[in-house]
């Protein structure tokens, strides 16, 4: 649920980034942090375990620019990718206005990209949200790994609705703002139409 | 659309921050600061300067959701009070009307109590604004600016 204060002209949106464990969401947060101003940025904050999995979440704020003399934010969020967080995945869903599917390109995580599919799903669909109907975009990454699966293989899987993807490689930011930029035009572009959720 | 849309007019601002205002003062409070239960600021009042309050206002509202989720397992209705009491500064944190949240943040100058009875009554107060508005929001006549905005508008945003 987006917020626009007409006060002091601002328009904040809440974009989460979704999938299994070890995907690379964390990275991406973490590289859109180390390579933006720091007029634009918020302080990051990482609610993890000593081991470095997100615990709770991830959040970055960010501010991309004005539009029509509003200025617009946006709240990053990450969930917790391992399976057994998932009341925290379903708390930190509320309120979503856009998604990003991080999808892990290894063979190996093919069936871990698919339940976290269908989880995120289920989980929007508990909210009364549709991801068909909400503001997403999906990203291959760790297109670095040695045994990667071809993106049309991750698309026809992952990506039935075609909506903007993208292959990446987070750890040295390959398709990282390709894929925020893809999820904020399509955020704006839904609450141009009035929209939200389903 | 399942939440609607969460907007805020100058109005009923004025209307919030006269009361955010009147708490740091009646409760002798360091900071009092408003967030909606997804952690976006809508005000705050006090020495907000030292104070990182996007931060703190994220961080709540997860606070808020975890305990609202361990009240839904234990069949509680939620559980819309905390208190963390620290060696210098206590966070006084409040739900009002399952919709937003009010944080006092104080030191040994005042005490738990008085800060309660404040926030009690500022509660009912907000309540009923956040009502105004939200009916205010739901009135079909009110558009959005941004059904103006063209795609041009926004693909310039990422051009620069
Ligand atoms: N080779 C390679 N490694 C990556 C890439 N993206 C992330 N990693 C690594 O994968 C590991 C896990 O990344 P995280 O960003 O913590 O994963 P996550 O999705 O946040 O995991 P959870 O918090 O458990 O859900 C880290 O060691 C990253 O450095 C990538 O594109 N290529
Ligand atoms: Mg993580």
């Amino acid at each position: 649920m987006s917020f626009i204060n007409y006060l002091s002209r601002e328009i904040n949106c809440k974009i989460v980034y979704y999938g299994p464990g070890l995907c690379g969401k964390t990275t991406n947060l973490q590289y859109i942090y180390n390579k933006t101003n720091p007029e634009a940025k918020g302080k990051m904050i990482s609610l993890a375990t000593e081991t470095e999995r997100t615990l709770f979440f991830d959040f970055l704020p960010l501010a991309l620019g004005e539009i029509r003399g509003f200025k617009t934010r946006f709240h990053l969020y990450t969930v917790p990718g391992q399976v057994f967080y998932d009341a925290s995945r379903k708390l930190i869903l509320k309120g979503v206005d856009g998604v990003v599917f991080v999808a892990d390109s290894q063979i190996a995580r093919m069936e871990a990209n698919l339940e976290s599919m269908e989880n995120l799903r289920t989980n929007l669909a508990e909210q009364g949200y549709s991801l068909d109907k909400l503001p997403h975009v999906i990203q291959y990454n760790k297109r670095d790994m040695p045994s990667v699966a071809p993106v049309e293989e991750l698309r026809s899987l992952l990506n039935p609705n075609g909506m903007p993807d993208f292959g990446a490689i987070a750890t040295t930011g390959d398709g990282v703002f390709d894929t925020l930029k893809a999820v904020a035009k399509l955020v704006l572009t839904e609450l141009k139409r009035g929209g939200a959720g389903g | 659309m399942t939440n609607p849309q969460m907007v805020m007019y100058e109005e009923e601002f004025n209307q919030i921050q006269t009361i955010v205002d009147r708490v740091v003062r009646e409760a002798n409070a360091q900071v009092v600061f408003i967030i909606d239960k997804n952690g976006q600021l809508i005000a705050a009042a006090g020495e907000t300067d030292q104070l990182d309050t996007t931060s703190l206002a994220s961080l709540t509202a997860g606070n808020i959701a975890a305990t609202g989720g361990i009240a839904k397992l234990l069949r509680e209705n939620e559980f819309s009070t905390q208190f963390h009491e620290g060696e210098r500064a206590n966070i006084h944190i409040q739900l009002v009307g399952n919709r937003v949240i009010l944080v006092v943040i104080f030191d040994n100058k005042t005490s738990l109590g008085l800060v309660r009875l404040r926030v009690k009554k500022a509660s009912e107060e907000l309540n009923s604004i956040f009502e105004a508005l939200l009916s205010k929001v739901q009135d079909p006549q009110q558009s959005t600016p941004f059904a103006e905005i063209t795609d041009d508008d926004i693909d310039n945003l990422f051009n620069d």
